[in-house]
């Protein structure tokens, strides 16, 4: 099959997953509750409030016709207001959005940096000490209950060393006395286009221990990841070729190796993000961190059904894309995987 | 009798090797070990804890905040009550979570995965793609929005995660299912009459099991660990009960001043989850002959 044909394919049937997500949300906002109405109309309602709502919701109208009416307005960005906050869903998700994405960013890479390199190193001392003392760290990453991780951390680098601020995105002393635009909404960046160096730095002391918590479960995947591939790919017959022509090992592991196993590491990575912009949630209340993680956490909490399916619909709609621009990119690497 | 033993003699062989191979393996069984002192714990909460009413909500503010030391050895909470006694009864609450959830997934997904496998087309095309809309979000997420809907609740938490989790079962049991039904022994059954039902569940199944078990016991930690984030963002369980997770999410506003609120029941998560994710990768390299090193 073309790669176009292949694109094409799995575009559609994105659509038809998209279509599906947003039937799920639909069934458990509309369908799931015994009484929509009275959930939106809040707590204590009259007869008449329920009766209001009834008709403002649409609820009178036959089921096919609510759902037709659903998608038209999510189709329209209209993801309904929130309870909580009074405010559009849509535009309290792309406002708290750029905080979260900063921190998923620099987890990422985090993990990136991080887990590569030990699974590599792993897999060249396979069943010697750093072997097994890189697979117990990576298997603890994947065992940890990152909040309480997070907790930990503050505990330690707070509370006794007192050296990193225990949350939020910036120190408030800070914030007032230098002020910086906030043009894309990565403080990072945007202290550092007001050419603001104190800032920044206080930005980037913020970034550390929430990102070393977000990442400490993808470090541990990405590792296991890379290590397997990499024990897999040493075996083979190329590798051997190289060495009996005398390249140094770091050559042939990072030049040679580390490029063939690098496939389906990249598909974890994709998969993290949709992961992390979850685990967020947890991260960002335990860190105070003004996100769309905590702002969920919240939306939650005090049952805002609006907001939590509104932004269920966008992480799904991430984690769609995510695995469409996956599996294009494999499907350009190798394509075996095109003839289905 | 005699007969049918030295039948099933090949598979028995097969069991006591890989029983070898995850005895060889100390890390394998460190993970074993772990999970059977939890199991001995847990059914034995009650007379292990030495504080036991404390679990069930018992409050004594005038000991609030008492730092570990002879009398509580993981010191008490914000109401007095003593944390070991509660991180022990927390055992036999999040081993339920794991053996229900993992049951529950089970019970829905296999079923529907050897269907879908073995009808093939419109059914098979119809499950697969209900399973593609529920795998378009992260569990997690999932999880959490099913379990808001349903309210805050320990078994409504179960039910979410279990309601999130079962695709991933059906993809893998009719991936198995596929990959059996055009062996020789389902043609014979199919040829001598077998009805369909019968084929599915009891020639094709049987033999499509080892990797659902594998699944299923790599999938208990993460299992747990999606239990204790529900709590944590008061969706599962509800105070006073000694959820692990809960604890935690309670312990948050103290554990800067009391480092002993949260430490404890996280440390249990971590022992526990890691002793079932060793466990299973050993598991895995046992029942799976391609993966054992000799």
């Amino acid at each position: 099959m073309k790669l176009r044909y292949y694109i094409l394919r799995r575009l559609l049937l994105s659509i038809l997953v998209l279509l599906g997500v947003c039937t799920i949300t639909f069934t458990l906002t509309r369908v799931v509750p015994s009484n929509p109405a009275a959930m939106w109309v809040g707590s204590h309602p009259t007869a008449e409030q329920i009766a209001r709502a009834r008709i403002e919701l649409g609820l009178n109208e036959p089921i096919y016709v609510q759902f037709y009416i659903y998608m038209a307005h999510l189709l329209q960005g209209d993801f309904g207001v929130s309870i909580r906050t009074h405010d559009e869903v849509l535009h309290d998700i792309a406002a708290f959005l750029p905080a979260s994405l900063e921190l998923i960013l620099t987890g990422m890479i985090l993990s990136l940096v991080v887990g590569i390199p030990l699974g590599v190193v792993s897999a060249l001392r396979r069943d010697k000490p750093a072997d097994h003392a890189t697979r117990l760290s990576s298997v603890i990453g994947v065992s940890i209950f990152t909040p309480w991780l997070g907790m930990m951390l503050q505990l330690m680098f707070f509370r006794w060393l007192g050296i990193l601020p225990v949350g939020e995105r910036i120190d408030t002393q800070i914030w007032l006395t230098h002020p910086f635009e906030v043009v894309t909404g990565f403080f990072s960046i945007d202290t550092l286009i007001s050419g603001d160096l104190v800032a920044f730095q206080s930005v980037m002391i913020h970034l550390i221990l929430p990102a070393i918590t977000l990442a400490a479960y993808p470090i541990g995947l990405i590792t296991r990841m890379t290590r397997s591939t990499m024990v897999d790919i040493l075996d083979e017959d190329y590798i051997r070729t190289a060495k009996s022509y005398g390249l140094s090992e770091r050559v042939i592991a990072y030049k040679y190796a580390l490029k063939n196993a690098i496939g389906p590491t990249i598909t974890v990575v994709a998969l993290t993000f949709a992961y992390s912009l979850v685990e967020t949630f947890l991260v960002e209340t335990v860190f105070n961190w003004p996100g769309l993680g905590r702002y969920a956490a919240f939306s939650i909490i005090s049952l805002d059904y609006p907001a939590v399916m509104g932004i269920a619909i966008v992480i799904a709609l991430v984690y769609i894309v995510l695995n469409l621009a996956v599996d294009i990119v494999q499907a350009y690497l190798d394509p075996r995987i095109r003839l289905e | 009798m005699e007969n049918y033993i030295s039948e099933i003699k090949p598979q028995l062989r097969e069991l006591r090797y890989s029983f070898y191979v995850i005895r060889r393996n100390t890390v394998t069984l460190a993970g074993l070990l772990f999970i059977i002192f939890l199991i001995i714990v847990a059914l034995f909460a009650p007379w292990l804890a030495p504080y036991p009413e404390d679990a069930k909500g018992a409050v004594h503010p005038a000991d609030a905040f008492h730092a570990p030391d002879q009398t509580h050895f993981f010191g008490t909470d914000e109401a007095g009550r003593d944390i070991l006694s509660r991180v022990i009864f927390g055992a036999p609450i999040s081993l339920q979570i794991g053996v229900l959830v993992i049951v529950l997934t089970l019970a829905i997904g296999v079923p529907l995965g050897v269907i879908a496998g073995y009808s093939g087309r419109a059914v098979d095309e119809l499950i697969m793609r209900i399973t593609d809309m529920f795998l378009s979000f992260p569990p997690l997420l999932l999880a959490l929005v099913i379990s808001a809907v349903l309210g805050p609740s320990l078994t409504n938490s179960m039910i979410a995660i279990a309601i999130a989790w079962w695709p991933w079962y059906t993809r893998l049991a009719r991936g198995q299912v596929i990959s059996l039904k055009e062996r020789p022994f389902v043609e014979a059954a199919r040829a001598t009459g077998v009805s369909g039902f019968k084929i599915m569940f009891r020639h094709i199944l049987p033999n499509s099991l080892t990797p659902i078990v594998v699944q299923a016991s790599l999938d208990f930690g993460s299992v747990i660990l999606t239990a204790a984030s529900l709590s944590f963002l008061g969706l599962g369980a509800q105070p006073p009960t000694p959820e692990w997770g809960l604890m935690i999410s309670i312990g948050r506003y103290y554990f800067l001043d009391h480092w002993y609120l949260a430490t404890f029941p996280g440390l249990a998560i971590l022992a526990t989850v890691l002793a079932f994710n060793l466990m299973s990768d050993g598991l895995r390299e046992a029942l799976t002959p391609r993966l054992r090193r000799i």
